[in-house]
């Protein structure tokens, strides 16, 4: 269960705030890396956890970008096509990833690897074509990089490391 | 003219000092000395007075003076919390991201000087969910100045006692505006809030609340350490200090400056970004953020300040400076604006949530080739059923890429509209 096996982090989550319904967007967080999204299960047991009618914490889990009801891949891969990246190499990076995985932006790779997905602007404008794998920044990924970022985050994936959708700790 | 200098950095130390980021490196350039003389020889209203004095305004938006908002704080109500607003996603913007990832010790001593000064023990730092990075850094941060007292209890030996907590968001634009943050902050959906009451007098948990911006409580310890007349020797009389203004887009070297407020669009972007990365000229600025007005060529002369921006129809907004040049499509570029307000419209009201389905739907068609004539005008009508009747200023928003693109590029868009396939 959720609470036993994150009891020290979770403890120490709760400690921060006079209010238990605080801790809500950090235990989603914690949910979604421990099931790989939220589902009715996971929504349930944090709700559990936090004394919340699990309706509450749907409506929660349903309006932040950041929390997945669908199911993902290991790795989310969010490329921001906002103004001014969509004018910057955005588009071009959408369409090369959607090639080289064979999905097109909103959809998971049929391996399970990967989640692409088209982003509003991510703070990191200046770096243009930018995308976050699974919240880690990649900056300037011109086409001729991607092969290589795939390759070095397909490893990852092989190593068998800890893998947080969540950005909770880093992954390398 | 020649490029103005920056006699100093203020808050973009980071690009003085190296690794300014450790430490150590914070700490033997006389970092947290200011906090320490502050706490231990300030009362909190000497320090409420300097900031006044200094003329500091809030660099997250509005430009309103920093000092006063604190004392607006009813000394007789407790507790009290200081929350710093890191949700950072305006799009242009991305000076937050810098300091919290360069210079994170100057914002955390900012945060102990200010919440001293406000009576709050307990800061949240509210930061956007897709820092994950800056998000575990500064968790680190706040440790590593805990182990040496300089947060915690009773720091420096004062007797006072701040908590730094890190709260990360989980991706939704409206969180940045703070009633909104208070909400998320509180476990709920982000939705504003009716005010008054203003979160000075009923915030977080109900509580006075001061919310400030990275960058603003970044500039604190400075001036504490130097004096608001030194920080005045910086910018206008009406715009002190400096600003971390991110540039992006379609100019040679995009990035954040620290620049000092008042130097012109046209120094900014042609001295100190390098000018425009290719032969294709200029055909607009956002100069703002998303937000904000568009401005053209004839407005070059402006300077960068609250006040000659308001002047000049626009807002100089959380410093984000968008170059785009003439191969950009007008309408495209107000279609993905309008399209960002569209997936940021909280659903909170009406005007704001089926307003902006409604500019995307027309500004897609005409994008599409399927514009109809009188779509003009159905842009400006959708706008003006939207200004000043939305729950918050992001409605309002919304309405800016629309009334810029007509203003200043109608017969571009008369022309895409007339040649579509329809
Ligand atoms: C839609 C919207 C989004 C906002 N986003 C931010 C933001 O990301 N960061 C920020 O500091 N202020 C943001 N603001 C402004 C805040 O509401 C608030 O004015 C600011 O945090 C106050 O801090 P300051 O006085 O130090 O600038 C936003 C306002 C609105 C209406
Ligand atoms: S204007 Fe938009 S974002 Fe603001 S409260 Fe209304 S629906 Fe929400
Ligand atoms: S628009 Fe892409 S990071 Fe800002």
């Amino acid at each position: 269960m959720l609470y036993d096996k994150h009891k020290a982090e979770i403890d120490a989550i709760l400690a921060k705030y006079p209010s238990k319904r605080s801790a809500l967007l950090p235990m989603l967080y914690i949910a979604q890396d421990e099931y790989g999204r939220l589902d009715r299960d996971s929504i349930g047991e944090v709700a559990e956890i936090l004394d919340l009618p699990p309706t509450d914490v749907y409506e929660v889990a349903g309006f932040y970008t950041l929390f997945y009801n669908e199911e993902v891949g290991k790795i989310v891969l969010d490329v921001c096509d906002d103004v001014p990246c969509c004018f910057c190499g955005a588009e071009e990076l959408v369409a090369d990833l959607e090639n080289r995985l064979g999905v097109k932006a909103g959809h998971t790779t049929n391996d399970k690897l990967f989640t692409l997905r088209r982003v509003k602007c991510i703070a990191a404008c200046d770096q243009a074509p930018v995308l976050q794998a699974n919240l880690e920044f990649h900056n300037k990924v011109t086409p001729d990089k991607v092969d290589t970022l795939l390759a070095e985050l397909r490893s990852e994936i092989e190593s068998g490391k800890p893998i947080s959708i969540s950005g909770r700790f880093a992954e390398h | 003219m020649p490029k103005t200098e920056l006699k100093e950095y203020i808050v973009l130390r980071n690009r003085e000092i190296p690794n300014i980021r450790d430490l150590d490196v914070y700490v033997a350039n006389g970092g947290y000395e200011t906090a320490r003389n502050a706490l231990t020889t300030m009362t909190p209203q000497a320090i409420v007075d300097e900031v006044k004095k200094s003329g500091l305004r809030g660099r997250g938006g509005a430009g309103f003076p920093c000092g006063v908002k604190w004392g607006f704080v009813p000394k007789e109500l407790n507790p009290k919390y200081l929350v710093v607003n890191a949700d950072e996603s305006e799009p242009g913007t991305f000076n937050n991201h810098e300091i919290i990832d360069l210079n994170p010790h100057q914002m955390i001593e900012g945060v102990v000087i200010s919440a001293f000064a406000i009576g709050a023990n307990t800061a949240y730092i509210y930061i956007r969910g897709e820092f994950a990075y800056g998000a575990r850094l500064l968790e680190q941060v706040i440790n590593e100045a805990r182990e040496r007292g300089f947060v915690g209890k009773n720091v420096f030996g004062s007797g006072f006692d701040i908590d730094i907590h890190v709260h990360r968001g989980a991706g939704a634009y409206i969180c940045g505006e703070e009633t909104a943050l208070l909400e998320s902050l509180e476990g709920k959906i982000g939705q504003p809030r009716l005010k008054p009451p203003f979160p000075a007098v009923a915030g977080l948990y109900a509580k006075p609340t001061v919310v400030n911006n990275v960058e603003t409580l970044t500039n604190v310890p400075r001036i504490i350490a130097k004096g608001a007349d030194w920080f005045r020797s910086f910018g206008t009389e009406k715009s002190p200090g400096t600003k971390a203004v991110s540039i992006s887009g379609h100019v040679k070297n995009p990035g954040n400056y620290e620049i000092p407020l008042g130097i012109t669009m046209r120094e900014f972007i042609y001295d100190w970004a390098g000018g425009m990365r290719s032969d294709v000229p200029l055909k607009f600025i956002i100069p703002g953020g998303a937000s904000s007005t568009w401005l053209t060529t004839e407005h070059l002369d402006t300077p960068l300040t609250w006040d000659d921006m308001a002047a000049a129809g626009t807002m100089l907004g959380s410093g984000a400076v968008v170059i785009l040049d003439e191969s950009v499509s007008v309408v495209k570029a107000a279609l993905k604006i309008d399209e960002f307000f569209k997936h940021e419209s909280c659903g909170k009201c009406t005007p704001c949530r089926e307003g902006t389905h409604f500019l995307v739907k027309v500004w897609e068609r005409i994008d599409e080739g399927h514009g109809r004539s009188g779509d003009i005008e159905l842009l400006a009508d959708v706008g003006t059923q939207m200004l000043g009747k939305c729950f918050c200023p992001l409605g309002d928003s919304a309405v800016s890429a629309v009334n810029s693109a007509i203003k200043f590029f109608r017969p571009e868009i008369e022309a895409e509209i007339a040649g579509g396939t329809h």
